[in-house]
């Protein structure tokens, strides 16, 4: 239910008097509300759910957990090559 | 997809399962709440190959599993009557309600629509004006501001002919109920990443403390679950019970503020009873009284209900952690997806579904001897 996609904002208008936009979901391109999210601009990412943008992503943030994935990554093969290195 | 792939690295995967398995040195319990969570848990096998120390257990964050019988039994009731469009988001069709279910309102000629987005409900309002079109709002913290706008767009179009039937749930009272029951096993709990997208985690901080218990907002992609697993076990091991973001892309301390300004206006907390568990004190929302006359409940009154729960379903021991889906008895005999007892089994979140979708009650395909060549 609490299922949200990432899709990037390809445009913003005003429908109603309501804040809406077009989000591009990897080719599909479908009508979502942004009034939650007032600073939003073209080119950004964002959390889709229901048709309604809830969260910007924040790629910074996104770049730093990759990074401490992939440490994590070169700390378990040291690890793993250490324990090699001890069993003769 | 960008933000999607990056978070399904098998590698690194890999690296997030052997950090986890070196931490956790004790056996620890922790709970998913979330059932987004708990589908990405069961379709990536990730609980079979944590260490044996490191338990799941399957929260009740599917609110279409929570949604209380008495609130299904209303919305037939309603959904049946001449006049109505009956919109839903489509995992409510099948859910069994006493007798039947939204589907079995429909074949019999009820006027039942399932509908993406809650405007969309607004926008079958505004396009049937000598119809009464009613939606049911359910949902946790994550679907609230879509639900919220769709009443605000109504009273902005001036449409006599729309309302809905509220019956939101809120996730820190569940966090509360599970922590103070005297049946907990739960040690840490993995907080649901789109939840608090919306509501930020300043909610926890209070909760984590009285506790003692750490809470670790966590995404949905298998990296976003391992990693907040992996926060988890290492506050336990190291005797911390802090709130900590382990979905920083997506969540933000205080949360989407514009949107929780409009659900203070829009909604007001209640009591809420959650099928299967009970009633949890604050735990829901409804329209607040400057929108109560959106309130679907109470435009239409519906006689005195008498629910009936099917005594072959243990649904509620499943939601509340008590029991695992493949333990229950009638679990893939008289209860599958097709014929649910219990809403567990009806949504794609709900844990006895998951487990019925990818097999959880036969031995693992990579466990099963290979055929010979």
């Amino acid at each position: 239910m609490c299922l949200g996609i990432p899709g990037k904002v390809i445009e913003i208008y005003e429908a109603a008097g309501v804040r809406m936009g077009k989000v591009d979901f990897d080719g599909i391109v479908k009508e979502v509300c942004l009034a939650y999210l007032p600073e939003l601009q073209v080119g950004d990412y964002t959390i889709v759910h229901v048709g309604f943008a809830i969260t910007q992503l924040d790629e910074e943030s996104a770049l730093e957990s990759l990074k401490l994935f992939r440490e994590l990554g070169a700390f378990e093969a040291e690890l793993a090559a250490e324990a090699n290195h001890e069993v003769p | 997809m960008k933000y999607l792939d990056e978070f399904r690295d098998p590698a690194a995967a890999q690296a997030l399962f052997q950090e986890i398995a070196r931490t956790a040195r004790r056996p620890w319990v922790m709970m998913e709440v979330c059932g987004g969570q708990t589908h990405s848990i069961i379709r990536n096998g990730i609980d079979q190959l944590l260490p044996p120390t490191v338990e799941l257990i399957h929260g009740p964050g599917c609110p279409v599993c929570v949604t209380p019988l008495e609130m299904i039994d209303k919305a037939l009731a309603i959904a049946a009557r001449p006049g109505v469009i009956f919109c839903s988001f489509g995992d409510m069709l099948r859910v069994p309600g006493s007798a039947g279910d939204l589907f079995g309102v429909k074949s019999e000629g009820g006027d039942v629509r399932i509908v993406y987005s809650p405007l969309d409900a607004v926008k079958i309002a505004r396009d049937n004006p000598h119809k009464e079109v009613v939606f049911f709002g359910i949902g946790f913290e994550t679907t609230a501001p879509a639900n919220a706008m769709a009443v605000v767009q109504a009273r902005q179009l001036g449409l006599k002919n729309f309302s809905m039937l509220v019956s939101h749930v809120l996730v820190p009272p569940a966090i509360e109920a599970i922590m103070s029951s005297r049946h907990n096993r739960v040690q840490a709990f993995l907080a649901a990443g789109h939840v608090c997208s919306v509501m930020g985690y300043w909610q926890y901080g209070p909760l984590a403390e009285k506790y003692h218990v750490p809470i670790v907002v966590t995404g949905f992609e298998p990296l976003d679950v391992l990693e907040g697993i992996r926060r988890a076990v290492k506050q336990l091991e190291e005797g911390r019970a802090e709130v900590e973001n382990a979905y920083p892309r997506a969540v933000r301390y205080e949360g989407n503020q514009p949107a929780q300004k409009m659900l203070a206006e829009v909604f007001t907390v209640t009591d809420r009873t959650w099928r299967g568990i009970g009633v949890i004190p604050a735990s829901g929302w409804a329209l607040s009284e400057a929108y109560a006359e959106f309130d679907a409940a109470r435009r239409f009154t519906v006689e005195a209900i008498r629910t009936q729960e099917s005594p072959l379903c243990h649904s509620g021991e499943v939601l509340q952690g008590l029991l695992k889906p493949n333990q229950c008895p009638a679990f893939g005999k008289e209860c599958t997806p097709q014929k649910p007892l219990g809403a567990t089994m009806v949504s794609s979140e709900g844990a006895c579904a998951a487990y019925y979708r990818y097999g959880r009650f036969a031995m693992p395909e990579s466990l099963q001897p290979l055929a010979p060549a």
